[in-house]
């Protein structure tokens, strides 16, 4: 199948196979990965699609090599992206932190198996003064979106740039609009090893220490991280996105991200319609971490309930810019599907709506005894 | 014809202004000095390669993806794009790389620490998958950079800072000849081991590093020239005998020569 040309027409397609498109459609000409669930139907569509539209795709041998090799063709200026889900991820994160560092644009797709990697998205686990633009698309059509989006930022910025997302957008077939989203221009990258450089004194470099030539010397470590810090400073200003609906009228917000949050606002509506007081708030970027929209979203709110499956992740950002600390309930937990491959039956609607009705009650019995 | 040699007094400089220092005469694309030990031979590697970019005329199309060991402060002084990767990455950085810029020539420079402990699945994977890339593994059998420690090359019986009694095959294991182990893989153009112990080595050595590069050039899939140099900082012997030490010890277990000549063009055959 060669989806790549602009199809206006809606298609019915597999998440991880809308996402490829969606990538090649942003550019990408490089896909490097090992395959592991719920990632490989990323991989095995890359391994089809990209040949046909002029690029590479590389069933790597491991993890480790993906990355690098994603990290190799992304200092070419090549459109660049490696994946796999949070343990794969977890073999990445050395690689991350260096491209981070040396600043080599590159994307980076967690088809995770739940919502237990966030703290990975968001802190990572490589080395040095260094973060990653992560976003946690809700469903197939944003995740779509947020592909291309990440391909821009992540050559805006010179930076990998991470895309969370779960069997549910990986495995589910959903009707898609595929297009080429078009973003601002961007610099020049004349900072592209192409290789020509040689013989002119003024050879590239691409190069964490940043200690630049003998006869052009560079920053140097200290001055090359305290700019990739400010950097990072600056993309925290920028780049932070975040949804929420119902806030301004609420006494409980629930505070959500990923397919978790589709499943919240389905049940705020549900409760609303039978007269609760309940609004949503959702991260869209993980990093930055919309803590200001959150904090003038939780003003106010009696209670600030999370919802995430895994033992309280997010929990720790929201404790932080949340107006009020101690009205903050956590209702999710770690659920997963006994294959080990899937959420667990927390991730339902009633029960859901159990929790968030039950921490209700208990607030309403604590308040009135 | 002979020519008479004018005896350039040294005390001041010469009026001709053409003598110079032995270092002046490096090749262009090297941007200074290079700062490492006294009889260190990875210099002479780095020079042999430089040259070789420079007499095959792929200086401003070239890549080079270094790892790190002592060679990494190389990115400092070599006039070529490069990029420092992580240890053991290189190959899968240049592959990346060249699958991006097959038009381009592409080299790693690793040490035996980067290839063959840290990354030796990475050159095994990069030579089986038949990546048009060459291989330059500077080979002294030790971590120079950290101070002498055991790699996965270091000979028996040699002394490291960690077998410091020598290494024993029953406490420490066995080197691994790394290009051997290259050579056999299908995927591979050509593979070699060479050495810049002696004047006659480093010329055969660098014969070695154009006809990887020409196996490159032509398409022949990964290329490998293992160099063995002296480290007698890492070593603990003297600057002088890092030759000597090199030929009676690393050059036993680690033959010289073609592994893995290029292949036949089509039709040259007896």
């Amino acid at each position: 199948m060669n989806t790549a040309v602009a199809k206006p027409s809606m298609q019915l397609l597999e998440g991880a196979t809308a996402i490829a498109e969606s990538a090649i459609l942003a550019g990408c000409r490089f896909f490097a990965g090992y395959p592991i669930s719920p990632f490989t139907p990323l991989l095995e569509h890359m391994s089809r699609a990209l040949p046909e539209n002029g690029g590479v795709c590389i069933n790597a041998e491991s993890e480790i090599e993906g990355a690098n090799m994603a990290l190799g063709a992304g200092a070419t200026g090549a459109m660049a992206a490696t994946g796999s889900c949070g343990q794969g991820l977890a073999l990445m994160q050395e690689t991350i932190a260096e491209a981070a560092l040396n600043e080599t644009p590159m994307v980076v797709f967690n088809l995770a198996r739940n919502q237990q990697d966030y703290f990975q998205a968001t802190r990572g686990g490589g080395w040095g003064d260094y973060r990653t633009i992560a976003l946690a698309p809700k469903d197939i059509p944003e995740a779509v979106e947020h592909t291309q989006l990440l391909f821009h930022l992540s050559r805006r910025y010179r930076a990998p740039t991470l895309l969370y997302g779960d069997p549910l957008l990986a495995q589910t077939r959903v009707g898609v609009h595929l297009r080429r989203i078009e973003f601002d221009e961007l610099p020049p990258q004349d900072w592209a090893l192409d290789g020509t450089g040689g013989g002119t004194g003024e050879s590239r470099q691409i190069w964490t220490w940043a200690m630049g030539k003998a006869t052009n010397p560079g920053l140097g470590p200290d001055g090359h991280w305290q700019q990739v810090a400010a950097k990072f400073d600056r993309i925290a200003e920028l780049e932070q996105r975040s949804e929420q609906r119902y806030a301004e009228d609420a006494d409980t917000l629930v505070v959500s991200f990923g397919s978790a949050a589709k499943f919240i606002e389905h049940v705020v509506e549900e409760l609303r319609a039978e007269g609760h007081r309940i609004g949503w708030f959702r991260p869209i970027s993980l990093w930055p971490f919309p803590g200001p929209a959150l904090a003038g979203a939780t003003a106010g709110i009696k209670r600030v309930l999370v919802f995430e499956l895994n033992a309280g992740q997010m929990l720790e950002d929201v404790r932080q810019y949340a107006r009020d600390r101690d009205a903050i309930r956590f209702i999710g937990g770690v659920s997963i599907h006994e294959s080990g491959l899937s959420y667990g039956p927390l991730l339902d609607a009633p029960e859901i709506r159990a929790r968030i009705l039950a921490a209700i009650a208990e607030d309403s019995t604590r308040s009135t005894s | 014809m002979t020519q008479e040699l004018r005896i350039v007094p040294t005390d001041r400089p010469p009026a001709d202004g053409k003598a110079r220092k032995v270092a002046d005469f490096r090749p262009s694309l090297m941007l200074g000095e290079h700062g490492l030990c006294p009889g260190c031979g990875e210099p002479v590697a780095l020079r042999i390669l430089l040259e070789t970019l420079q007499d095959l005329g792929i200086v401003n199309n070239s890549i080079g993806v270094v790892g790190h060991g002592c060679y990494g402060s190389f990115v400092r002084i070599m006039d070529v794009d490069v990029l420092q990767c992580l240890h053991g990455r290189a190959p899968s950085c240049a592959t990346g790389i060249k699958r991006m810029r097959p038009q381009t020539a592409v080299f790693t420079m690793q040490g035996d620490g980067d290839m063959v402990n840290e990354g030796l699945q990475e050159v095994l994977h990069t030579a089986a998958r038949g990546e048009n890339v060459t291989a330059i593994l500077l080979n002294n059998g030790v971590f120079g950079d950290t101070g002498g420690q055991q790699t996965a090359t270091t000979v028996l019986g040699q002394r490291t800072k960690t077998s410091i009694e020598g290494r024993d095959p029953g406490l420490h294991g066995h080197p691994i000849p790394v290009a051997d182990l290259v050579a056999s893989l299908d995927g591979v153009g050509y593979v070699a081991r060479g050495a810049v112990g002696t004047a006659g080595s480093i010329a055969r050595t660098k014969r070695m590093i154009r006809a990887a590069f020409e196996s490159q050039l032509a398409g022949e899939g990964f290329s490998l020239v293992e160099i063995l140099t002296m480290c007698p900082t890492g070593w603990f012997v003297g600057a002088p005998q890092g030759p000597d030490y090199l030929a009676e010890s690393m050059e036993q277990v680690f033959p010289l020569g073609d592994l893995r000549a290029r292949p036949k063009p089509s039709g040259a055959g007896a």
